[in-house]
């Protein structure tokens, strides 16, 4: 799983290579740009959700290929956020940014109590453990009806004002999942983010130079809590409505699939992972309703032939013809 | 605490440890995480509804839902999970996908209502225990849980597959080098996995019904019951499953909203000092 650390190859030989990335990476941000002057607002709204999903499946990615430790609660973590952005407008009347903020503090909250639990196991182990943690947020969601409406869920009206024109909305949740990309990346190749890789490649050697390791871990888990609580938050606003569905293990294991599919461990496969995915859900939901069975097969497709997704795989590639 | 509420937590209890014990031996021996155990455990239930409903005879309902569950695993590990051995990761996500798919399947087949496996006249009504009335199906639940219990410990302790089994959880790579098919062991556990949760299922069938998200909430008790108690032990499945068992009950009796804090409530505190559980030990 946890395949090839995304290091930028920036020597001297490469000078070519590099240029080419840029030049790629203008084109995308060009297109990204470009969309909301060529697509139907039905066809943004899909785009927006990407974006969301993007930032989701990337904080997955810095747990499971920075820190090698899969998690399969990010869904609860995320949707921890949705409802108390919904709920807080709804019932405490808060102003919208001031219940995004309390949505995402509240995220990552949750992150850093499932944190503390599960640093201390790694591996399979791990992945057990946060999945239960999810799913006691999935039970809660589901049982507590008083407050979380039960299987009805919360229905908001959240899209007022400029909010409701798509464009303008794409646009700034593309600004944030830019800057979420941006900071993110910043992270996973700052010091700590090294140490973090260190950790994942080998837990004792780290500990042996005097790392504290599970602190690393600890952070690691709460800061990308964090990020799945921005998605969670910008999701409550995108979707105007939250049922356990927004915290169930489905959604935990389509934002881990995102980043599996984009590649582990890359950060920017996450949106190709979230776009493959999100798309792929639209044309199978167009035909039949059998999307979740889609979901399962894809899921084993995956894992029995491209582990690695689509932009590690693209990479290796990349590599090997040098 | 009443006799009657000992008895709730006793009979689900007896419940948990049939699915439990099925997915501790899997998770002790092949080292696989089978998410799809839940997703086994509903199909066993529906497999068992079908027979009970075709042909009205119970036992042989019983006996089709483990027997065709135990098919069930015996495709999964042949046909997919060979393919990725030695990937711990790659295994429990491809569970996973396989959880999902059957789910899914069993929703085309049997819709989203609730059902119930009819159960024999003899099986139903209450009787008098302990100085309460109590339903007998749940009696029976308990009295199969307790043989179950017993079967697997005689299996496990006094045959020549047990010790096979219990030599493979602690080195399975030592068996092999003495000359066992490892291979072999490694798939009668599967099958004996699966066939648990297809008797889980069943029983669980008439004890909770059946209905499409049954199989996450089974999971996940089930995950409880094998973190407190800890990978591959037979004892730790035991008491994991009684400690949840009543944590439920009582939980849904103090606090009906939030019954789910009160069993990962202990969970958390357990693990924070016992990472492995209760009778786990290092791999």
């Amino acid at each position: 799983m946890t395949s090839l650390a995304p290091t930028v190859v920036t020597t001297n030989k490469s000078g070519l290579r590099s240029a080419l990335a840029w030049v790629g990476s203008a084109a995308i941000l060009f297109v990204l740009i470009a969309l909301p002057f060529v697509l139907k607002s039905y066809h943004l709204g899909i785009a927006t959700q990407i974006l969301i999903f993007a930032i989701l499946a990337m904080s997955v990615d810095v747990l499971a290929g920075f820190a090698g430790r899969t998690p399969l609660c990010h869904g609860a973590i995320f949707g921890t956020a949705t409802y108390f952005v919904i709920y807080g407008v709804n019932t405490w009347g808060l102003p919208l940014p001031v219940a995004m903020m309390i949505g995402v503090a509240a995220a990552t909250a949750v992150a850093a109590v499932f944190a503390l639990l599960a640093v201390r196991v790694s591996g399979v182990y791990f992945l057990l453990l946060t999945l239960a943690l999810g799913l006691v947020i999935w039970g809660i969601c589901l049982r507590w009806s008083q407050v979380t409406g039960g299987e009805n869920g919360l229905r908001g009206d959240l899209r007022t004002g400029a909010l409701a024109d798509p464009a303008t909305f794409y646009a700034l949740v593309l600004v944030i999942s830019l800057c979420a990309f941006f900071a993110m990346r910043r992270f996973v190749n700052s010091p700590f983010g090294l140490t973090l890789r260190g950790i994942r490649d080998s837990e004792s050697r780290m500990a042996s130079m005097g790392y504290n390791v599970t602190l690393h871990v600890f952070l690691a888990f709460t800061i990308s809590g964090f990020f799945a609580g921005v998605a969670g938050a910008i999701y409550a606003v995108f979707n105007n409505f939250v049922s356990p569905s927004a915290v169930a293990l489905a959604q935990s294991v389509q934002g881990l699939l995102m980043a599996i599919v984009g590649g582990i461990g890359t950060l920017v496969g996450s949106f190709v992972g979230a776009a493959v995915i999100i798309i792929l859900e639209q044309f199978v939901s167009a035909y039949t309703e059998r999307w979740q069975m889609v979901l399962g097969i894809v899921f084993i497709l995956i894992m029995l032939f491209a582990p690695e997704g689509i932009v590690g795989k693209s990479r290796t590639l990349w590599h090997r013809r040098k | 605490m009443s006799v009657f509420q000992l008895l709730n937590g006793m009979t689900f209890a007896a419940l948990l440890f049939i699915v439990a014990s099925g997915f501790t031996l899997i998770f002790g021996l092949l080292r696989i995480v089978n998410l799809a155990h839940g997703a086994l455990y509903l199909l066993g239930g529906y497999i068992g509804l079908a027979v009970a409903q075709a042909t009205g005879i119970y036992l042989l309902s019983g006996l089709a839902a483990m027997g065709g569950i135990a098919l069930a695993g015996l495709v999964l590990d042949q046909t997919l999970l060979r393919w990725v051995k030695g990937y711990e990761l790659r295994q429990v996500l491809l569970t996973l996908g396989v959880a999902l798919v059957i789910n899914d399947l069993t929703l085309v087949i049997w819709g989203g209502d609730t059902f119930s496996v009819p159960v024999p006249p003899e099986l139903q009504g209450a009787a008098s225990i302990l100085g309460v009335t109590y339903p007998k199906f749940r009696l029976f639940v308990l009295a199969v849980g307790v043989a179950t219990f017993l079967a697997l410990w005689l299996m496990l302790n006094k045959t020549r597959l047990g010790a096979l089994i219990r030599a493979g959880v602690d080195d399975a790579e030592m068996v092999e080098a003495s000359g066992i098919n490892i291979q072999r062991v490694f798939l009668l556990t599967f099958m004996l996995g699966a066939a648990l949760a297809g008797l889980g299922g069943w029983l669980g069938g008439a004890f909770l019904t059946l209905y499409p998200s049954a199989d996450s909430e089974i999971l996940v008790f089930s995950m409880a019951v094998v973190i407190i108690g800890g990978r591959g032990s037979l004892v730790g499945a035991a008491v994991g499953s009684v400690l949840i068992g009543m944590l439920n009950t009582f939980g849904q009796v103090w606090f009906p909203e939030l019954a789910y804090f009160v069993i990962f409530g202990p969970m958390a505190v357990l693990l924070a000092f016992r990472p492995l559980g209760l009778f786990g030990r290092a791999a």
